[in-house]
């Protein structure tokens, strides 16, 4: 048998749910069976009746009384507990806290967009499956979009850029990660002036170089427009680089447009050729390996590296004629060239590869059109030049632009490889970028013996990293520095040229 | 594009998936917000893309006709005058008939029903004299004599068991802006009343009293002093500390002074009395008619082709169900959960009946649990602060497409009530509504136990926009190609 304890407080009215509450925490506590407070009206005196908490105290009250019982264990636990509910029905209520448990930040676009007091730009950075629905939604609600996702079919790219063009909108990506609005970065983005040069980049990396070297001349950039990796496939016809040409054509803060994609489809390349023709101000296209003659008879001016086009440029966008494109292999600096020199014969014999990790797709992908044009195809076989921003590494691991490790084991590896020469690097700064990308390769350098290590930092001293002492930490670590990848690559090239290999077989192919 | 750079008038993002996209953008002091986000549609990636597809957009044509057949819905819901107008039996008001029962929530079959609907189908079965033991009304029942209806299928709610029989009194209520109408019976009270399935001789006395006396009395008052307002008196309550669901003291007495003096010019002084003394007594008796009311507004709304806004929500102890404008009369139902909430002493979920009732109609229009920041001591059943009740109510600020000016919300700097639930918005952020709502004893008879907060299942709005999606031929959804074009089957 149990015990039970109440107390009668004559007219004192409380909110039942306020006892109801009460009631709640003192059943909670150790040893309590059963608790109840009610006003005793004759229904809540049924109640209490009904639950075995009709006392004897309790029989006097009335509809204005309130009643407080408790079923326990033992009577000294009935008792705490009718003290414990008088301290509660005490307390000072009128401090509770005001901390809502219920207060979420939206989770719509719709929600978002309402908050903001409206909005005129989506970053979107879901997992691929889910990025185009939120596309849409941005479109509809007279978004531009910054699409960072991948694993967005190209069905879906086709139809978000066609109702982006259907809508004057821009759609940038999927898989863009890098952009300039108004100068405002978006992604991984340099610091970089605003001026009279519009970029449009099917490529990150390459983005970043024209606009980094863009900055550096003094120059600067007016849009820098990511348009994704995909946009001049043949399915995708180049339907947001012919909308970014548009805009730029019209905007009067751009003198000059670049152009940059890896060789576009045919179709797709004439198209956009034939834009670029419209736009009434000069064009450059750097179609990374594509064919300049075909550009230059487009009337576009063709550049076949990333300096080039920047350099032609920032002629262009000042009214003068640009500097004639010295090509791939030729273009050297005379300084680097006799610094090379001197490296190349520092090389002890069978030193004979060029390791060539990059963290920018584009920018390995300049290195090997220059090392295949600088040595001939079959000799540039012969050295590596990896992207280890390509997807085959970065499932499961972080983007090299953000990690160094596996950059920083790749590069132990090359150290310790007797075949080695040159180890050829990149060094990217900018928003999204880790904040020191130079030290663990700077690191990872030490003890390399003769081997010559050759870099370019991308990036500007206005970039969180500073391009100065990114440089000058490379520069303690005896690295070869170059003011350009297309720089640092024939640097590459020279050496490698003067190296006689012991063997032309092609390399096993390294596993990621 | 001139001078004004993409981005006219100065960069206002959102910010969709990685939090490391806004630093950039707020470092250059542009306004960012980055979501909460989750993948919409619990996930179903098929749904979450026809969700895109019905977006308002204007130029598109799925994007034209939802946002037009919103825009629709909402007018009607907010231009929704409900008048009290009479009280009549329902075999004359609903046309129900010999053995004709309506209950609360979407269909269900004697078989399924739970032991609180069950109780009420036997008393109602005997009030009405079809039986005369309640073995015999279980049996009547059993043999499928008895024709068993949803309450909304008559223009109709009813609060927990929500039954309806031939002879019980009706509240007329009419839509003066659209000729709509919405009915409910009369509130018994609480304790054991045939709505949480009791149906003892004091049960059967008091609805004999109710049909007999009560009903006719308000009736002729109706009749003699003409209409009573109920979105005036709703509003008046609102700002007194009701929510139109669980808190309904301020609208009943309200009722009351207005319905008064009709009452005792029109019957004999010992009737008004005892109606008197009855409403008295009922602090729930505006609950019926704010159902009844809300009902009569969001048929108005209903049937808009393309049109997302929910018309229903209800509970028959068993499974939850929505219907939605632009699909009609179509019910989407899940199986349905106890509330969360505080119990009465003796008892706790155990003893718990899964929600049921009609009474989430109010929710539907917008008062209820989302007026909650009118009645801030309701969120106390789950525990919560009077801070969680305004948040509630800016919680359904979400989900819901227009405010209400007609329910103004003091406490939210008196903002309308949140109107007009998009299911659209529920689905794609995982908002569910919320609602007040009292728990009954799962063993017919007992009566409320409890009262809490319980929140709409998402899979009810899943499918009814998939559906929706569907007869609409919006490419991706079920027997629509790519095209757009219907696929036979």
């Amino acid at each position: 048998m149990g015990a039970f304890a109440a107390r009668v407080f004559p007219n004192s009215y409380r909110d039942s749910v306020e006892l109801m509450q009460i009631a709640a925490e003192i059943e909670g506590l150790e040893g309590v069976t059963r608790a109840g407070l009610v006003m005793a009206t004759p229904a809540n005196r049924d109640v209490l009746a009904a639950a075995g908490l009709l006392v004897e105290v309790a029989t006097g009250a009335g509809p204005n009384d309130l009643v407080v019982a408790v079923a326990a264990e033992d009577d000294a636990v009935a008792t705490l507990a009718v003290e414990r509910a008088a301290a509660a029905l005490a307390g000072d209520r009128d401090n509770e806290p005001g901390g809502s448990a219920v207060v979420s930040a939206a989770r719509t676009i719709a929600e978002a967009v309402t908050e903001l007091g409206g909005a005129n730009l989506a970053l979107i950075s879901t997992p691929g499956p889910y990025a185009t629905a939120e596309a849409l939604k941005a479109l509809k609600r007279g978004l531009h979009v910054f699409l960072f996702s991948d694993n967005v079919p190209i069905e879906d790219e086709v139809e978000l850029k066609a109702l982006a063009r259907h809508k004057g909108l821009l759609v940038m990506g999927p898989d863009c990660g890098t952009a300039m609005l108004d100068g405002i970065p978006l992604g991984f983005a340099n610091a970089v002036r605003r001026g009279a040069i519009g970029l449009v980049a099917a490529s990150g990396t390459g983005l970043q170089e024209v606009s980094c070297l863009v900055h550096r001349a003094g120059a600067g950039i007016s849009q820098a427009i990511g348009v994704g990796g995909r946009d001049l496939d043949e399915r995708v016809g180049g339907a947001m680089m012919l909308e970014a040409i548009g805009r730029l054509a019209a905007d009067e803060a751009t003198q000059a447009i670049v152009l940059i994609s890896k060789p576009p489809a045919p179709a797709v390349a004439d198209r956009v050729l034939q834009a670029a023709a419209g736009a009434g101000k000069p064009v450059v296209a750097n179609f990374l390996g594509g064919d300049p003659v075909r550009i230059a008879a487009a009337g576009a001016v063709p550049a076949v590296t990333f300096e080039a086009a920047a350099a032609a440029a920032v002629a262009l966008a000042a009214g003068r004629s640009p500097a004639p494109d010295p090509g791939l292999a030729a273009g050297l600096e005379p300084a680097l060239a006799t610094q090379a020199d001197a490296a190349a014969a520092r090389l002890g014999p069978g030193r004979t590869r060029v390791r060539g990790l990059y963290s920018g797709g584009s920018l390995a992908g300049e290195a090997k059109l220059i090392l295949a044009a600088a040595l001939g195809k079959e000799r540039a076989a012969a050295h590596e030049v990896l992207d280890l921003g390509d997807d085959a590494y970065t499932v499961g691991r972080p983007h090299p632009m953000i990690d160094a490790r596996l950059r920083t084991e790749l590069i132990r590896e090359a150290v310790a490889d007797p075949a080695t020469a040159v180890v050829l690097l990149d060094v990217v700064l900018g928003h999204g970028a880790s904040p020191d990308p130079a030290g663990p390769l700077a690191d990872a350098l030490a003890d390399r013996g003769d081997i010559v290590a050759v870099a370019s930092v991308c990036g500007t001293d206005d970039d969180p990293q500073g391009r100065a002492g990114e440089e000058a930490l490379l520069a303690r670590a005896g690295v070869l520095l170059a003011p350009s990848n297309a720089q640092a690559a024939r640097v590459a090239a020279r050496i490698a040229a003067r190296l006689t290999p012991t063997t032309t077989a092609t390399p096993a192919a390294r596993t990621p | 594009m001139s001078g004004d750079g993409l981005l006219p008038g100065g960069p206002r993002a959102v910010n969709v998936g990685l939090d490391m996209f806004a630093g950039p953008l707020a470092a250059a002091g542009v306004p960012v917000a980055t979501l909460d986000w989750r993948p919409p549609a619990e996930g179903d990636r098929a749904l979450g893309l026809l969700l895109a597809r019905l977006e308002d957009d204007p130029d598109d044509p799925f994007g034209r006709q939802v946002a037009a057949a919103n825009a629709s819905a909402v007018e009607r819901l907010l231009a929704a005058q409900p008048m009290l107008v009479d009280v009549r039996p329902a075999a004359d008001a609903l046309g129900l008939g010999h053995r004709q029962l309506l209950h609360s929530g979407p269909p269900i079959t004697w078989e399924a029903m739970p032991g609180p609907v069950r109780g009420a189908v036997i008393g109602a079965a005997l009030f009405e004299g079809w039986a005369r033991t309640a073995d015999e009304a279980r049996d009547l029942a059993a043999s499928g004599a008895l024709e068993l209806a949803p309450c909304h299928h008559r223009a109709a709610v009813g609060p927990m068991a929500g039954v309806v029989s031939p002879s019980m009194p009706i509240v007329v209520v009419e839509n003066a802006a659209a000729g709509t109408r919405g009915h409910a019976t009369l509130n018994e009270g609480l304790g054991k009343v045939l709505r949480f399935g009791a149906y003892d001789d004091a049960v059967l006395a008091r609805l004999r009293w109710m049909a007999g006396v009560l009903g006719p009395a308000l009736g002729s008052a109706l009749r003699h002093g003409g209409p009573i307002d109920l979105r005036s008196l709703t509003g008046q309550a609102l700002q007194m500390g009701d929510e139109g669901h669980n808190r309904n003291v301020a609208a009943t007495s309200l009722f009351t002074r207005t319905i008064a003096p009709a009452l005792v010019r029109s019957v004999d002084p010992p009737i008004a009395e005892a109606v008197l003394e009855f409403l008295r007594g009922n602090d729930h008796f505006f609950l019926n008619l704010s159902m009844a009311a809300c009902k009569s507004a969001l048929d108005a709304a209903a049937g808009i082709e393309g049109s997302t806004v929910v018309t229903a929500m209800s509970r028959n102890g068993v499974e939850f169900g929505i219907r939605l404008s632009g699909t009609g009369d179509t019910w989407y139902t899940t199986p349905v959960g106890v509330p969360d909430g505080l119990y009465f002493p003796g008892y706790g979920p155990d003893d718990a009946n899964p929600d049921l009732g009609d009474s989430a109609i109010t929710e539907t229009f917008g008062i209820g649990g989302f007026a909650m920041a009118a009645a801030p001591a309701i969120v106390r059943f789950v525990g919560g602060s009077p801070a969680d009740a305004l948040e509630f109510t800016r919680l359904m600020g979400r989900i819901t497409l227009a405010r209400n000016p007609s329910y103004q919300l003091p406490p939210l700097g008196f903002l309308g009530t949140p109107t007009a639930i998009d299911a659209r918005r529920v689905v794609d952020s995982g908002i569910a509504p919320v609602i007040n709502t009292g728990i009954a004893h799962r063993e017919a008879g007992v009566g409320q136990i409890g009262a809490g907060i319980a929140r709409a299942p998402l899979a009810c709005f899943s499918a009814a926009l998939a559906e929706l999606a569907a007869r609409m031929g919006v490419p991706g959804a079920a027997g629509v190609d790519d095209a757009g074009t219907e696929r036979e089957g």
